[in-house]
């Protein structure tokens, strides 16, 4: 390790030149990757059976294509899309902000909290969708009225439960309540997904706690929650659909009675129904991608690439390799 | 800039126990570092070094006895003959004189060095935002990394973040700052770099407690050594004694394996 004791060398410079094997000389530069025939096989068989499938749905005419085009953007589908997107809007926001403070109070350090949650969760994982939705239908029987105040005590306010709850509130009321169960747990996955040396770091910088949930512990909790909760997400968007069953008329809903009116156009709409809700899931999806990338800012060396970013790198690379074909 | 060094703080450690269930990590400690100086405290591991540093800003809490930086005790208030545990936000507000540098660094990887540096100041409302980032930029300067204000932490090198963390401690502006073994999860060439950073703040005479197993360095730049074996300090005094000439046949034992 005495660099400075070590007498001065001096360097003699060393042609290169490529290292010999039997007598013939080996080149250094390019290795020719491994041709994989079992590969191009594989990539041909799904070819053609993926053609085949494109060719069925093209030309069997149980789908009845020209009746598809004629329903797909119907006042009464777009109507029923509206009443979809609704209810999923509402009840992933009350779902997730239910959820928030049900995490929250999980980890917290009140045994009579931890217990009340973790009921919570438990109880509403239990109970079917639509047994949920039809019990709340059926709510306005068994309670007239609903009324806030101190239990045993005043009452401070006073609701006709039939004119409080249309269809509408039952449905996003029955989702919410559903999805802040399974919200809960995503976000208490990620909370605890957390380093503990970042919340000890941030007490030790005396950070407000506030400040600490801000700033620190729920960036990087964001990073684990945002894939779990965009598939519970894309759950909730499909369960929907189940709101038909309290008489309100959503995308799903709406497919099925003009269903029943135009039996033999079932077919075609149910595809429409499953059109407009690949649509959303792959809107949920698109924005599911960029959100995350904003998320992982810092914690990877450099972000994964868009797949703009990504069709250009690869034609880039094509483009190169035929130059290099051509060149030799 | 320069920051002004903020007044040392004198910490003292009364009479420190402290067990997990069954297993009793530290067992009655008394310790006294004077202001300015720099104390370096040795010992195998499971001596109760950590948990010592740790309860010195409230990280764990004692079980009996407290600590007390300029004679302010911290995380608990005398009530009469006993001791009261006070709330966890004047706890946070008491930490904020005390900086604390940690073994795995612990910087926030969602946030720049600049932020990480500047975090201290701003969430506690010391500086307003310009100011913490003038400061900020300030202390990376100090700690050489100036151009790395605008990256993340996982784009440097374990040095490089270990340096960012204590400009982060730094920015505190504290009167006594705590080293939980800074370098032993750095590769042996990024050791010095960090070492050298801590070696020039002892010299503006900010007060330090430094756990760590870098004899050579203890030797250096410590006023004070102390060797602390199963929760008990079984010898303090001037580096040049207890290093060289120790009186208790542990602490030679001791020596004489990491040497």
């Amino acid at each position: 390790m005495n660099e400075v004791d070590d007498p001065p060398t001096t360097v003699v410079p060393t042609p290169v030149r490529d290292p010999v094997v039997d007598g013939r000389p080996v080149p250094t530069q390019r290795v020719i990757p491994l041709r994989r025939p079992g590969r191009w096989i594989a990539t041909v068989v799904v070819l053609v059976v993926v053609a085949q499938i494109g060719h069925g749905l093209a030309t069997n005419r149980f789908f009845q294509w020209h009746r598809f085009g004629y329903w797909f953007t119907r006042p009464v589908i777009v109507d029923g899309l509206i009443v979809t997107l609704k209810v999923a809007a509402w009840s992933a926001l009350f779902g997730l902000l239910g959820g928030v403070v049900l995490a929250l109070a999980r980890l917290s350090k009140s045994p009579v909290l931890t217990a009340v949650s973790w009921t919570y969760i438990w109880l509403f994982r239990s109970i079917p969708l639509i047994v949920l939705l039809l019990f709340l239908y059926n709510f306005g029987a068994l309670y007239k009225t609903i009324s806030l105040g101190v239990p045993f005590g005043p009452t401070f306010a006073h609701f006709d439960e039939s004119r409080l709850a249309s269809d509408m509130v039952i449905a996003i009321v029955g989702l919410s309540l559903n999805e802040a169960a399974y919200a809960a747990e995503v976000v208490r996955a990620g909370i605890l997904s957390v380093d503990q040396g970042q919340h000890e770091a941030a007490a030790a910088l005396g950070l407000p706690r506030a400040y600490q949930l801000r700033r620190v512990v729920l960036p990087q909790a964001l990073r684990a929650i945002i894939p779990a909760y965009v598939n519970q997400l894309i759950g909730l968007i499909k369960s929907t659909s189940l709101v038909y069953y309290v008489s309100l008329l959503d995308l799903f809903g709406s497919v099925e009675t003009l269903g029943s009116t135009y039996p033999s156009d079932i077919v075609p709409l149910l595809v429409v129904a499953t059109v407009w809700y690949l649509i959303l899931t792959s809107a949920v999806s698109i924005v599911q991608f960029y959100v995350e990338r904003y998320y992982a800012r810092g914690a990877v060396r450099t972000l994964p690439p868009t797949p703009l970013q990504r069709l250009r790198a690869g034609l880039a690379g094509v483009r190169a390799r035929y130059r290099l074909e051509v060149g030799r | 800039m320069t920051t002004t060094p903020t007044r040392a703080a004198a910490v003292r450690i009364h009479n420190a126990h402290k067990a997990y269930g069954a297993h009793r990590v530290l067992n009655g400690i008394d310790l006294t570092v004077p202001p300015g100086h720099v104390a370096a405290i040795l010992g195998p591991s499971g001596s109760g070094k950590s948990t010592l540093l740790r309860a010195i800003n409230h990280l764990e809490k004692l079980d009996v006895g407290y600590v007390s930086i300029n004679d302010e005790p911290i995380g608990v208030r005398r009530h009469g003959e006993r001791l009261k545990e006070l709330s966890g936000r004047v706890i946070l507000r008491q930490r904020r004189q005390v900086g604390f540098v940690f073994q795995s660094f612990n910087l926030f990887p969602n946030l720049s060095v600049l932020d990480n540096v500047a975090a201290g100041p701003i969430a506690t409302g010391r500086h307003r935002k310009p100011q913490a980032h003038t400061l900020a930029y300030g202390l990376l300067e100090r700690v050489g990394l100036a151009d790395k204000a605008r990256a993340y932490p996982r784009q440097l090198s374990g040095g490089q973040q270990q340096r960012v963390a204590i400009a982060r401690a730094l920015a505190l502006e504290p009167g006594v700052i705590l080293f939980d073994e800074p370098t032993s999860a750095l590769d042996p060439e990024l050791v010095g770099e960090v070492l050298s950073v801590i070696k020039d703040l002892a010299a503006t005479g900010t007060t330090m407690i430094v756990v760590t197993h870098e004899i050579g360095f203890a030797r250096e730049v410590a006023d004070l050594a102390v060797f602390l074996d199963d929760g008990r300090i079984l010898e303090q005094g001037p580096p040049a004694q207890v290093l060289d000439q120790p009186s208790h046949p542990r602490t030679r034992e001791f020596l004489s394996k990491v040497l």
